[in-house]
């Protein structure tokens, strides 16, 4: 079923026209609210004036995360916080997380474009919609259970983690769809089979995954082990959480909310627009949004677009599975995680330069994180216990921060290798 | 006597050990008692050695995390009942022990490293008992 096809099937002409349309009103709407943005503006001479459709958005500054840092926390947001029904975060690239504040309008778009992306995915409303991402701040877990509901379908909010009473629910309470991260999907085939229950005796016919890279092959273990159909939805918090885009069931490519989301590629060295279909950055401006409006945001995301019509009748551009990063950050068990943030814990607690390596594994389908820090003079004690604690004390700071356990390995001096100088800090051995 | 033992921080894993005499013993230091303190991931290497702050710039220019600690040095008769003696001493001062060892010198006496909770007044305490302990 197409939830909303006027828009999804719109033809190419018509989509652009509301596009435009929407773009030059919040162009209008971030000059004359958020100083921030009339200070880029200015910086590169413009006015709203001089943005007078979608092919002038070439002209606009881009945002990044360090943007949002700057203003932090709510220095970004066009509206009064009285008009602020919710906010949501996520990592940002220090201590301090990324916030995005959500209107009652913004939410209701955010229902709508996880609504129309379940459809995508082939769920209606007789279905059972088991949401195992986590409530709270994450956008993952609350993104779906309004769209779900947007819906009509039953959504079982059981959240993130607590595997076998998952697995039981999915028994008794007979789920039909489960949202959850690719990575946690394999977890829960592996308890599955330890619990001796066969995955055909269940009534999974969908997952919606998402939060998370995974490839062509993973989609192909899932789907096998499983017994459902595999479907990748993406999204941001920064641009509304997930619903951005999401595979129909052609599995060809992530149908992008358009009307909502206005996409670019870019190269991420030139910072130049690169024609559909080229590899680059994944670059979006909300044109609709209103808690916070993002113009030319930087998702760091490496991906391609196409233009065609799809096999499923919607004229929304599509975007490829996400290949990589133009930036450093690693997603872990649907968490990101910076490079940076560590480093600053590990600065607040030495005041000089620390040395560490973090090491990510896939244990039986679960991300592992190990930190390597070398055990620097200002570190290093005499005794055992003072050592012992501040190990402790590095993995209760590192887990709070990122909100992922991590097992924190001390080291001596010059054991991480350093090249030209610069220490390498990740090691991913995952294997996608 | 309160002397400087020397420690080094070392991952639990072969040649460590290996690597930190080997450094030492070509630098002409010798190495008068030592213990190690491990646990499952990493462990430390306290020593006393004759030249401290020389054992500590060779080991540094080699990159280990080094630091010197005051400890105290007891002489003890190396007989049945001499440490029980001394630890009975300490106890009755509230003189708390972080660690503690020892090496003979000979078949009279004895030498035992003390790292106590108040360097100063263990010492203080060590000499006014200097006879019963002998």
């Amino acid at each position: 079923m197409i939830w909303n096809d006027s828009i999804e099937c719109a033809p190419r002409a018509d989509l652009e026209r509301l596009q435009s349309e929407r773009l030059m009103e919040t162009v209008s709407r971030v000059y004359h609210g958020v100083p921030a943005y009339r200070r880029k503006m200015q910086e590169a001479g413009l006015v709203p004036g001089d943005i007078r459709g979608i092919e002038d958005l070439a002209k606009l500054p881009f945002t990044t995360k360090g943007d949002l840092r700057d203003n932090y926390p709510f220095g970004m947001f066009t509206v009064p916080m009285s008009e602020i029904v919710r906010v949501h975060a996520s990592s940002g690239t220090t201590g301090k997380p990324t916030v995005v504040g959500y209107t009652r309008k913004d939410l209701h778009t955010w229902a709508e474009v996880v609504t129309r992306s379940l459809c995508m995915a082939g769920v209606h409303r007789n279905d059972v919609v088991q949401v195992a991402y986590g409530y709270g701040l994450f956008t993952g877990g609350l993104g779906l259970h309004y769209g779900t509901e947007n819906l009509g379908a039953t959504v079982i909010p059981i959240s993130g983690g607590n595997t076998e009473k998952q697995i039981m629910l999915m028994q008794d309470f007979g789920t039909t769809v489960i949202a959850c991260t690719p990575s946690y999907a394999l977890f829960l085939a592996e308890v599955m089979r330890d619990m001796g229950i066969a995955p055909g005796s269940l009534k999974l016919k969908t997952g919606i995954f998402g939060a998370e890279p995974w490839s062509e092959n993973m989609r192909r273990e899932i789907e096998q082990k499983l017994g459902l159909k595999a479907i990748d939805i993406y999204g941001l918090s920064e641009i509304i959480g997930p619903g951005v885009s999401c595979e129909c069931e052609e599995q060809a490519g992530m149908h992008i909310n358009e009307d909502h989301f206005l996409p670019e590629i870019i190269d991420p060295q030139t910072l130049e627009p690169l024609p559909p279909g080229e590899r680059g950055e994944l670059v979006f401006t909300t044109i609709t949004k209103e808690g916070i409006p993002l113009i030319r945001y930087r998702t760091r995301d490496l991906t391609r677009l196409t233009y065609e019509k799809c096999v499923c009748g919607r004229t929304l551009a599509r975007m490829e599975k996400c290949f990589g990063r133009s930036d450093d950050m690693l997603i872990i068990r649907g968490v990101n995680v910076f490079p940076s943030q560590i480093e600053s814990v590990l600065l607040e607690m030495s005041e000089t330069e620390p040395h560490y390596l973090l090491i990510v594994e896939r244990e039986g389908n679960l991300d592992t994180l190990r930190l390597m820090v070398e055990v620097q003079e200002q570190f290093f004690s005499d005794e055992i216990k003072a050592l012992e604690a501040l190990r402790r004390k590095i993995t209760q700071k590192i887990q709070s921060t990122l909100g992922i356990s991590v097992d924190v390995k001390l080291v001596e001096p010059r054991t991480i290798e350093r090249t030209a100088g610069k220490a390498k800090r990740v090691i991913d051995n995952r294997k996608f | 006597m309160i002397a400087k033992q020397v420690s080094v921080f070392l991952e639990n894993k072969s040649g460590r050990l290996n690597e930190v005499t080997r450094i030492l013993g070509e630098a002409g230091i010798n190495i008068s008692a030592f213990c190690i303190a491990d646990t499952s991931d990493f462990g430390v290497l306290r020593m006393i050695v004759p030249d401290p702050d020389k054992a500590v710039e060779v080991l540094k220019a080699h990159f280990f995390s080094v630091r010197t600690t005051p400890v105290v040095l007891m002489n003890t008769p190396n007989k049945p009942g001499a440490l029980a003696r001394a630890l009975q001493v300490l106890s009755d001062e509230n003189i708390f022990i972080e660690y503690l060892y020892a090496f003979s010198m000979n078949e009279d006496s004895a030498v035992v490293v003390i790292r106590p909770s108040e360097t100063d007044r263990c010492v203080d305490v060590l000499t006014r008992h200097t006879d019963d302990l002998g």
